[in-house]
Parts: structure tokens; C-alpha cells; sequence
């Protein structure tokens, strides 16, 4: 029984560690906190037409930029491709990050979508704004963020949890342009007007809404957009918040060459590319996001959503001042 | 006799040296103490502390409370008594294992939740306001989802207890005049003792290191607050400082558990002669304990498993190709080979343990070894990967190979994950391997010395042939585990070698739960074999 058990022990770590030592070296490597699904098809067509292989990894953002950074200068990885621009200002933050000059990219890339030190650049733009039931709610009545804190909405507003990184981007937000004070109010304003506890998802949240528990709310775009292509009939529209004012909180999934790349030059050559016409639409199609090069339109059931003014601040604000955000929404009572 | 000593000495040295591998990735994580992030905790004081604090409590304590109700007692009547349906709750029972914790919450909450078909009919029924319903985020709610999900580890263990007990013991109790009942809580439940505990502290440190499930029903507990000081605060050495009271905790429930196991020992004689004459339930208890089995297996397998098999149908031409063959294969190789490693590791510190069990210092090594399981997939990996990082910079400058050698290889690499899961997992073989050494009587191992074996042979001739079941388990148990574990697969994974469990990742972290399901009725499946292999092993007795 001993000696069988250490002779498959020892087979079978064999053959896991055997195969996984071999690495080919002329291929540019990905850590990639957007999911295998979003960004594989746009990967295989960058084979296709340049003949350069990519392998990558997908995790959250927080533990590839662990794993970056403990590995340091060792790291086999060139590109770091995440979501949300507070973990790319977090990214650059630490330095795991180099800068990179490039025409085409700041040609391509707006200026408040990019980080003003280049080290990354947005990709896709998503909206955060506002969802509404249509049975209960005239889009009339609606018209920003801070407005959801009026005590007219008291138990008529859905939210999803603060821990996701998007509501603390869109508190950040709030507090670049309104400062603290002014922004705790608001979100103790939402507290109080909660229907029900928190939702772990935005899909969760509309379903409710749907089902009757609450009137209004505040979610990705590209979730309503999943939604409305799953179930057509859901009585819950988009309203583009802020448009009075400074315009819809929007974010970027980006892309950044890291300090340590093995292939910098092919990194970049990649990055550029995405930013090209060709590969924008499919970056964004996938995701149901809007371009992030202003020359491509987006996909026709995104653009049926209509036009909007978005945000006008660099969207890099959303990470400085996102510690900020996190502890004004914990003092809130923001679960 | 003074050459014994001396190997002895050799034993415990190894424990130690053992031990202190597995202990420098928790070293890591502890030492984030020296710069303490005192505006950190300042903030958590100030605004968290106190409900997280609770959470974990209730958390510990509702978990125990039920896992220990629903595992003991369902291991006591599918082991003992005889009721309709028992033999086929027997082994369905535990099938709930193959489950991860935060499939059967998100399969749940798809099943009860306000968007779910079940919620509209009601709503259709009586109007959206117009009946009652069990609020799906409240702490009850997490309390019951986690018992469900957890109390298999009692139930087979205990169960395995209860088999392995006998008869003749129950029958003398039953001579000198106990009732069936009274057999059960003076003889049966006592000499079970370290089993259950064993099996409770794995359903409670796997409760508290959770994330999954708790962020799918958004309740804060430590884990919760880990995960924001680490991805909301960008403050990874807060994080850990956090991680590291979570360590308290399960020092607080591993000696709880020793005290369980109580001073006294007690061994089998008649190992597994099988009880052929079980208790037969007739009329309401019969009905009671038929109902009792049928609702648990219908709220933690059948109902969940039915609600990913309707979602995976509805995404089946979407997402279902190749690929899955891949990552079922790279789960069974990871789960076989962490499982093998870790069932040695516990075999091998149980010996030491049974040798030296007088010494305080060997057992709190052994004890030091098992904490990997208590912290959060996550952090622990974080833990492993800056060890290997450092170690392989070490190698790496000793023998000036190019900066893109061994330290890659070591902390990308297949070991990486293993070792990871080493640490994580030693906990789950050490159960079962030491409860199964516990009920050897040391005279046995004392006779064959006497007789002149070798400490080889007696390893070989005596302790394996009677650890068979307890080693058995712990393989299956560890398999199950690593295939169901997610963070530290993720971080820690080579290139290429995705699992099932980092499909189901990509799916839920959007909260894509539908797309979710096919990857997860996937696992389930795949950790039915060896859920299955463990039933029919660990001998259905009483046919």
C-alpha cells in the first residue's frame, strides 16, 4: 500500500511537472484581467493576420498585479490587460508599468480615456448610469446620480454592492468633481433610499426591478444591453444620467506594456493595433461596450441606446481617488 | 530502548523541518506585521469591525451548531438504524461534497431570488408584496447554504466512525441496560469523538476562509473585509495583517477540537464487523427520518443540480466544445497529484504524532502544519508565490542563471500550485489519517516491536493495512477539495493549465451565473467518482 502510494505520487508529479517546464520564447504573454471569452477572438485574429502568437492568463486585477509584482523582473509577462481604470492607475501606481510613446495610440485613444504619464491606455467604454422600470417610472422624473438620493426615491432604489470596483469609480467620481462632503451626503442619500439589501450583480438587480422590488437604479451598460438580447420583454430602460451637467460616469477596459516586458516592441505593436479600427469594433462588440477610438461607431444595438455626453474628467481620477471612495461608502453604511 | 529514543528524536526533527516548509508561506503572510497599517484598521475600527466581527461569530457558531446536527445524526441513522430509503441515502447523502460552496449559493439564489421563476409564479399568484419569503441575503440564509454545503464532511466521517465501531460494543451497552438511544450518547457518540471533531473543524475553517459564497450573498464577513482592504484600499500587507487574525480564529477552533477529542482514547477491537442488527424505525420515526434525508439531499444536491442543468441546457451550443475535455483533465491530474502529496504528508506526521504524543513541542508543530486551510484561497497563494519568488531569486543568484530561469520556473510552475495546495489542503488529510491512527491500540505496534519488526515493517504489516479506509478518505477528500479550490488555482497556475473551476471564474465574475452552470455541473460530475468510489469503500454495511 506504501510503496504503491509513493510510486503514483511520484508519477503522477512527474507527469504534471514535466510538460509545463517547456516555454516558447518568441510569444508575446498577456496577463489579462478581462475574461478568456472577451478577449481570445480578438487575440486569434491578431494571429491570423501578423502571424504573432499570444498566450495569456486571466485572474482578477488585483491578484495578476500581485503576481507582477513578486515576480519582478523575472515576470514572463509583456502586457497587462484589465478592467476598470482604478486598477490601471493602481498598476502604474506601483510601477509595474513603463511608458510608452506612440503616435498612433494618442492618435487613436482620446486624451481622458489614457493615463497622462501613457502608461495605459483605454480600450473600451462602458457607461455606468441609470436603469429605470418603465411601469413605474417616467424618464422625466429622472435626471442625475445625486437626484437618487432624494428622498423621493426612498424605497424605490436597487444597488449593487460597494465592493465592486465600478461604484467605487463612479463614488470616486463624484467626490473629484463634488469633494467629500458633498458626495458622502449623496450616497447616504442612496443608503437610505434602498429598497431592498445590495445586489452581488447588475443582472440581479434589473431582475428585481423587473420583478416589482424597486423603481430604479444604477448599472453597466453592457449588462442592460445582455439582458435586453436575453429577455426583450424585461420592463426596464437606460437613462443617461448627468446630461444636464458633466455627463454619464464612464470606464475603460486598458491595456498597459509592463516595465519588465520581454518583447516590448512586439507589446506595442499589439497595443496599437487594438487601438485601430479593425480590432475596436470587435473589442467592443463583444462586451456590448462602446469603442474607445471616437472615428469607430458602435455596434447597432449599442448605438440604438442612443447618443449621450459622457464624463469629461480623465477617467484616471477614478483611481486616485478610489481609497477615498471605499472608506466614505463603508462610513455611509454602503454595504 | 535507547535506540528508539533516538529515532524518535530523528522523527521529530523531521516533523519540524516539515512542518517549517509548510509554515513559510504563513511566515510571509505574518510578517506583513511589520509595518502595520494602522490608518487601515483605524478606518475598519471605526466603520466595520463590529458587524464583521459578528458575522464571523455567528458564522462559527451556526455553522457548528448545524453541521454537527445534520451530520451526526443523518451518520447515526444511515449507519445504525433502518427506515425506507436508507440505503440510498446512505451514499446519496454524501454526493453534496462534489459541490462547491459558491455553486450551490449561486444556484440557489438563481432558484429563489426575485428574478426566479419560482419568485414570479408567487408573484403572479399573490401580487409582488402580497406573500412571505424567506429574505435570501439575511445571515440565516448564509448559516443554512453553508451547512448544507458543508455538513458532508461530518456525515462521512462520522459515518465512517459509527461503521467502523462494531457491534459488540453497542450490544454490551444495550446488555447492561441501555435503550438504543442511550447506546448511542454514551457509547457510540463518545467513541466517535475525534471523527466528528475532525470533520467540524474542516466544515468551520472552510466556512471562515470562504469568499465565493459569501460575496455571491453579500455578507461581510473577514474575508470580505481581506478582499476589500486588498482590491477597494490597494493595501495587500493590510490584507494580510487581516488574514492573520483569521489564523485566531481557527487557533481558537482547532483547540476547541482537541478538547473535543478529550483526554481519554479509545480503540476498536473488532474493526469492521458489520452491524447486521441496525435499529428498524417503524411508523413516525420512519416517516421522520425518511423526510429528514430526503429534504437535505433535495436542498443541497438535487434541487441546485437540477438548476444548473437547466441553465448549462440553455447555454449548451454556446459554450460547449473541446476545451472542456482540456480542463477536466487538468483538474482530475491536479486534484489526483496534490491528493497523493498531501495523504503522504498526513500519513507521515500522524506516525511522528502517534510516537511522540507526550511531547508539547511536536504536537504543536504538527498543529502549526494544518493552519494553511483557515486563510482565503487568495492570500495564502500570495503567501507561496512570494516564497518561491524569493527562493528562486536565491537559487537564481547562486548559480547566476539568466533572470528568466529558475524563478520563473519555480513560481510559474506546476510546483508552485502544488505546493500551494500542500499548504491549503494537509488540514483535510489530517483528519481522517489521524482518526484512523487513534483507533489503533499502540499495544499492537509495541507486540510487533516485541516480536523484533522493524519500525518499517510494522508500518507496512500493521498500521497501513488498518489505516486503509482513513487513508482512502483522505485521497478522495483532498482530490474533491483541490478541484473545487479556486483563488490559488488561479493565481498560481502555469500557462495553459486552466481547471474547470477557473471556467466557472470567468463566468461568475461578471455575473454570468447561466454561463456558469456548464462548467459547474461539469465539476460536480467529475467529483461524483470519487465521492462515489469513497462511499463504496468505506463499505456499505448492514445489507
Amino acid at each position: 500500500m506504501l510503496k504503491s502510494l509513493l510510486m503514483a505520487t511520484t508519477l503522477v508529479t512527474g507527469l504534471l511537472i514535466g510538460p509545463s517546464s517547456s516555454f516558447a520564447a518568441e510569444e508575446i504573454v498577456i496577463y489579462s484581467a478581462r475574461k478568456e471569452h472577451l478577449l481570445k477572438p480578438i487575440l486569434d485574429a491578431y494571429r491570423e493576420k501578423t502571424g504573432v502568437a499570444t498566450r495569456y492568463l486571466t485572474d482578477g486585477e488585483g491578484p495578476l498585479l500581485a503576481r507582477l509584482q513578486a515576480e519582478g523582473s523575472s515576470t514572463p509577462a509583456d502586457l497587462l490587460i484589465t478592467v476598470d481604470a482604478g486598477n490601471l492607475w493602481h498598476a502604474a501606481e506601483q510601477g509595474v508599468l513603463a511608458p510608452v510613446e506612440s503616435a498612433t495610440l494618442t492618435a487613436n485613444i482620446p486624451e481622458t480615456l489614457r493615463d497622462p504619464q501613457k502608461n495605459w491606455f483605454g480600450l473600451s467604454v462602458r457607461a455606468r448610469t441609470i436603469v429605470y422600470s418603465t411601469e413605474r417610472v417616467k424618464p422625466a422624473e429622472l435626471s442625475s446620480y445625486e437626484d437618487l438620493a432624494d428622498p423621493k426615491w426612498k424605497g424605490r432604489l436597487c444597488l449593487r454592492s460597494s465592493e465592486k470596483i465600478y461604484n467605487q469609480s463612479l463614488v470616486a467620481m463624484l467626490i473629484a468633481r463634488l469633494g467629500e462632503e458633498a458626495t458622502e451626503k449623496i450616497v447616504r442619500g442612496w443608503v437610505g433610499n434602498l429598497a431592498v439589501p445590495v445586489f452581488s450583480n447588475d443582472t440581479k438587480l434589473m431582475e428585481a426591478m423587473a420583478a416589482g422590488r424597486c423603481d430604479v437604479g444604477i448599472v453597466n451598460t453592457y449588462y442592460f444591453g445582455a439582458l435586453q438580447k436575453e429577455k426583450p420583454n424585461t420592463p426596464v430602460a437606460l437613462f443617461w444620467a448627468n446630461q444636464g451637467g458633466n455627463g454619464t460616469h464612464i470606464n475603460i477596459s486598458g491595456a498597459g506594456v509592463t516595465k519588465h516586458a520581454k518583447h516590448r516592441q512586439e507589446a506595442i505593436k499589439l497595443l496599437e493595433w487594438l487601438s485601430t479600427p479593425e480590432a475596436q469594433q470587435l473589442f467592443a462588440e463583444l462586451n456590448m461596450e462602446f469603442p474607445a477610438n471616437p472615428a469607430v461607431k458602435p455596434h447597432a444595438t449599442v448605438a440604438a441606446w442612443g447618443d449621450f455626453k459622457s464624463e469629461s474628467l480623465n477617467v484616471s481620477l477614478a483611481g486616485k481617488f478610489q481609497t477615498s471612495a471605499v472608506r466614505l461608502m463603508d462610513r455611509a453604511g454602503y454595504k | 530502548m535507547t535506540h528508539s529514543a533516538v529515532s524518535g528524536w530523528r522523527w521529530s526533527v523531521l516533523a519540524w523541518g516539515f512542518s517549517l516548509i509548510i509554515l513559510i508561506p504563513i511566515g510571509v503572510i505574518l510578517s506583513a506585521w511589520i509595518t502595520p497599517e494602522w490608518a487601515v484598521w483605524r478606518h475598519l475600527v471605526d466603520t466595520l469591525l463590529g458587524e464583521l466581527l459578528f458575522h464571523t461569530l455567528l458564522l462559527l457558531i451556526g455553522v457548528t451548531m448545524w453541521v454537527l446536527i445534520l451530520g451526526v445524526g443523518l451518520a447515526w441513522l444511515t449507519a445504525m438504524c433502518r427506515f425506507p430509503g436508507q440505503r440510498f441515502f446512505d451514499w446519496a447523502l454524501i454526493l453534496p461534497l462534489a459541490m462547491p460552496a459558491y455553486v450551490l449559493a449561486f444556484s440557489m439564489l438563481g432558484f429563489l431570488d426575485y428574478g426566479s421563476p419560482l419568485q414570479g409564479w408567487l408573484a403572479h399568484q399573490f401580487g409582488p408584496n402580497g406573500y412571505w419569503f424567506p429574505d435570501t441575503r439575511s445571515p440565516a440564509m448564509v448559516v443554512f447554504l453553508f451547512s448544507l454545503s458543508l455538513y458532508p464532511y461530518v456525515y462521512m466521517l462520522a459515518r465512517a466512525a459509527f461503521l467502523g465501531q462494531g457491534q459488540r460494543m453497542l450490544e454490551a451497552s444495550r446488555m447492561l441496560g441501555r435503550s438504543p438511544w442511550g447506546a448511542f450518547f454514551h457509547a457510540a457518540l463518545p467513541m466517535a469523538r475525534p471523527a466528528i471533531a475532525a470533520g467540524c473543524a474542516l466544515a468551520v475553517m472552510e466556512a471562515l476562509a470562504d469568499f465565493g459564497a459569501v460575496s455571491v450573498l453579500g455578507f461581510n464577513t473577514f474575508t470580505t473585509a481581506i478582499y476589500k482592504a486588498w482590491f477597494g484600499l490597494f493595501n495587500l500587507t493590510a490584507a494580510t495583517q487581516l488574514a492573520s487574525l483569521l489564523l485566531l480564529f481557527v487557533a481558537v477552533a482547532v483547540t476547541v477540537e482537541q478538547q473535543m477529542r478529550g483526554r481519554a482514547r479509545y480503540f476498536s477491537t473488532d474493526g469492521h464487523a458489520p452491524s447486521r442488527d441496525r435499529i428498524r424505525l417503524r411508523g413516525l420515526p420512519a416517516l421522520l427520518a425518511t423526510g429528514l434525508a430526503s429534504l437535505v439531499f433535495l436542498l443541497a444536491f438535487a434541487l441546485p443540480v437540477g438548476q444548473l442543468l437547466v441553465w448549462a441546457w440553455s447555454r449548451l451550443d454556446l459554450d460547449l466544445d473541446g476545451r472542456f475535455r482540456d480542463l477536466a483533465l487538468h483538474t482530475i491530474l491536479l486534484g489526483t497529484g496534490a491528493a497523493l502529496l498531501a495523504t503522504l504528508a498526513a500519513l507521515f506526521l500522524g506516525m511522528v504524532r502517534k510516537r511522540r504524543a507526550g511531547e508539547r513541542a511536536t504536537r504543536l508543530a504538527l498543529h502549526l502544519a494544518t493552519l494553511g486551510y483557515a486563510l482565503p484561497g487568495s492570500v495564502l497563494a500570495v503567501g507561496v508565490m512570494l516564497t518561491l519568488v524569493w527562493l528562486g531569486k536565491g537559487v537564481d543568484g547562486v548559480f547566476g542563471t539568466a533572470t528568466s530561469g529558475v524563478s520563473t520556473g519555480l513560481s510559474g510552475g506546476i510546483l508552485a500550485l502544488l505546493f500551494a495546495y500542500l499548504v491549503r489542503f494537509l488540514a483535510v488529510a489530517m483528519g481522517p489519517v489521524e482518526s484512523g491512527l487513534e483507533r489503533i491500540r499502540p499495544s499492537l505496534a509495541e507486540a510487533a516491536h516485541g516480536l523484533g519488526s522493524s519500525s518499517w515493517e510494522v508500518m507496512r504489516r500493521v498500521y497501513l493495512p488498518m489505516l486503509r479506509p482513513g487513508l482512502l478518505t483522505a485521497i478522495l477528500l483532498v482530490f474533491v477539495e483541490v478541484m473545487k479550490e479556486m483563488p490559488a488555482t488561479l493565481l498560481l497556475r502555469p500557462f495553459g493549465w486552466d481547471t474547470l473551476a477557473v471556467r466557472i471564474y470567468e463566468m461568475t465574475s461578471e455575473g454570468e451565473w447561466e454561463r456558469a452552470a456548464l462548467p459547474a455541473i461539469v465539476l460536480v460530475l467529475v467529483g461524483l467518482l470519487p465521492v462515489i468510489l469513497l462511499v463504496r469503500k468505506t463499505g456499505r454495511s448492514g445489507g
